[in-house]
């Protein structure tokens, strides 16, 4: 079972849910894709079993065999080339690396060369595998990053710690999951991602359920929200001190109390029952 | 001398655009013809790499200097690459600047913004 944790921005609490469901699993992969800042494994401190690096292929070109036909500026659909006399610029940040530069160059002054764009890094805690992908700061496209990191999918049991947001990294991510955990802040803002996180889903017709998360008295936009469409609420977690202590000194929640180990283990089940009658319909 | 100028609509009268490789037009000012003429910036909607691709463009028409607000570090690089000289805009009018560049009152523009990077 595959399960995306999902949430419309950072600080919502996505990492906190995704570590402690991958803690009390303790089996299975824990797969960090916030390439830009993954900190799961500040969490769950895995021990580090390899690390390798991902590249990506970047044009480079060969001024004496250009001839300034700028075919290959026109083409790049990202614009990450400029041709100015006696020069072809490359932005290397803005290239996607799609290779159709050099394809299409009619005087082979284009090759494509190896970049480092970012690591990965494999490790352990117990039985549970920790995965971590880091993207090199300044990079136009974590893409890659996941793809790679993804390779490794525990079919068994896999938490995936999505990027924050709703854009193409996010995408990548749905794609491999069997279900989707989202997770939602009790304010408009909050409701709002969480409708954008949801129409996600929806689109790459992957189940979804919510976690409201943060809660306290009052009224719940969040919850109104999940209400009104039909989107099943697995879980609230209340928005107390403690957990917010917890949490800003890099520790588990399931490790320091019983409470919450209890919370997530049902959590656990909740969603793997649910993953597992989608997958059933 | 060919200035080209990041503007809202395609006027004179009209003002500059605050954002140079998200303006819809651009003022094409030839000072030995003294006309004025405008493009349609093609990169307005793209969501990364529209400072380059604007940059280009202007490169194309073959324009000696910008005048702008603000830019971005890849459209700079490669404006100053082409030897284009960038000054900075002192108020939103279109020929005001214009009159100003002639009369070698524009200070250059010095400081740039990281570019728009298509995240994705
Ligand atoms: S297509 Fe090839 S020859 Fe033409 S401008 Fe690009 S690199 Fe130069
Ligand atoms: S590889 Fe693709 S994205 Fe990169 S410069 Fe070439 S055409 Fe543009």
């Amino acid at each position: 079972m595959k399960i995306a944790v999902l949430s419309g921005k950072g600080g919502t609490g996505k990492t906190l849910v995704s570590v402690n469901l991958a803690a009390v699993a303790d089996k299975g992969g824990y797969f960090d894709c916030d390439v830009e800042e993954p900190n799961g494994h500040l969490f769950l401190k895995p021990s580090l079993i390899g690390e390798e690096e991902v590249t990506s292929l970047k044009p480079v070109v060969d001024m004496d065999r250009c001839d300034g036909c700028k075919v290959c500026v026109t083409a790049c659909v990202y614009k990450a080339l400029a041709y100015i006399p006696g020069e072809l610029m490359i932005f290397d940040e803005i290239c996607h690396a799609c290779g159709l530069c050099t394809y299409l160059c009619p005087q082979q002054a284009l090759k494509e060369t190896k970049r480092v764009i970012g690591t990965i890094r494999r490790g352990g805690r117990g039985s549970l595998s920790v995965h971590t992908g880091k993207m090199r700061i300044g990079e136009s496209t974590g893409v890659p990053i996941i793809k790679k990191l993804l390779k490794k999918l525990d079919d068994d049991l896999s938490i995936i710690d999505s990027p924050p947001g709703s854009g193409c990294l996010v995408l990548e991510t749905i794609e491999h999951a069997d279900y989707c955990l989202l997770v939602a802040e009790p304010t408009m803002f909050g409701a709002q991602n969480l409708a954008l996180v949801h129409e996600l889903t929806r689109v790459m017709n992957k189940p979804a359920g919510v976690l409201l998360n943060k809660v306290e008295d009052g009224l719940n936009p969040s919850e109104l929200y999940a209400k009104e469409h039909d989107l099943k609420i697995l879980a609230s977690l209340p928005y107390d001190s403690y957990a917010a202590l917890e949490s800003s000194n890099a520790e588990l929640l399931v490790e320091r109390s019983e409470k919450y180990r209890t919370f997530f283990l049902e959590l656990l089940k909740e969603v793997v029952d649910e993953a597992t009658l989608a997958a059933q319909r | 001398m060919i200035i080209a100028i990041p503007a809202e609509e395609k006027s004179l009268d009209s003002v500059i655009s605050v954002n140079f490789g998200r303006s819809p037009y651009f003022c094409i000012y030839d000072t030995e013809k003294q006309q004025s003429t405008f493009i349609d910036n093609e990169a307005a909607g793209r969501p990364g790499g529209a400072g380059v691709e604007a940059a280009q463009n202007l490169v194309n028409q073959k324009i000696d200097t910008l005048v702008a607000f603000r830019l971005g570090d890849h459209a700079a690089k490669v404006l100053s690459g082409a030897k284009i000289k960038v000054l900075k805009a002192v108020n939103l009018s279109i020929a005001d600047n214009i009159a100003k560049v002639l009369s070698h009152s524009l200070e250059e523009l010095n400081e740039v913004h990281p570019g728009g990077i298509n995240k994705g």
